[in-house]
């Protein structure tokens, strides 16, 4: 499922709610998280699972086609951990 | 941020009810478990793909006793996020 065919199954589940209107919605949604986790905030959706912003250190990588050493400096990523509902519906 | 974050966001940007807001935040996580309950893959652009994975059995160890167990093959869901977020992330 991609991002346009959740839109339209958004405007089929609610019918007062215009395709147009679905990509707006789905658009801001998205955004908030995101808007959200660049401040390094903690998302939390009950039901669903979480997300956080962790550090990783820099550490020394080789290129593996010439083997000289760079350096990979520290970078943020995104952990998300299912909710147990969520991991409970996707295990059967 | 909670759920109830993002409803105030759509309520404010979208301009549809508090109550109407809910049910759509509500929906649009249904329609995504929904999918992810059948072992589709779901994809958005500029934020990550969520997709669910099968396990195979293995061997494990009781981290307290020590005794080994088997750990039975299972599905699991993992969230890999795009680079376009990875990037603002870094930015």
């Amino acid at each position: 499922m991609t991002k346009s065919k959740l839109v339209e199954k958004i405007s089929e589940n609610l019918t007062s709610i215009t395709k147009k209107d679905a990509k707006v919605i789905v658009d801001v949604i998205f955004d908030s998280m995101i808007d959200s986790l660049k401040k390094g905030e903690r998302i939390e959706i009950r039901g669903f699972g979480s997300f956080k912003v962790k550090e990783r250190n820099a550490r020394n990588g080789r290129n593996p086609k010439t083997g000289i050493i760079v350096n990979i400096p520290e970078k943020k990523t995104i952990f998300f951990k299912p909710g147990k509902e969520l991991k409970k519906k996707v295990d059967y | 941020m909670t759920k109830a974050d993002i409803v105030e966001r759509v309520y404010e940007k979208v301009g549809t009810s508090k109550k109407e807001s809910a049910e759509i935040v509500e929906t649009v996580l249904d329609i995504i478990k929904e999918n992810l309950k059948n072992g589709e893959k779901v994809k958005i652009s500029g934020f990550g793909n969520f997709s669910v994975r099968k396990k195979r059995p293995r061997r494990g160890r009781n981290p307290q006793t020590g005794g080994e167990i088997e750990i039975t093959a299972r599905k699991v869901l993992t969230f890999k996020p795009s680079q376009v977020l990875k990037k603002v992330l870094n930015s």
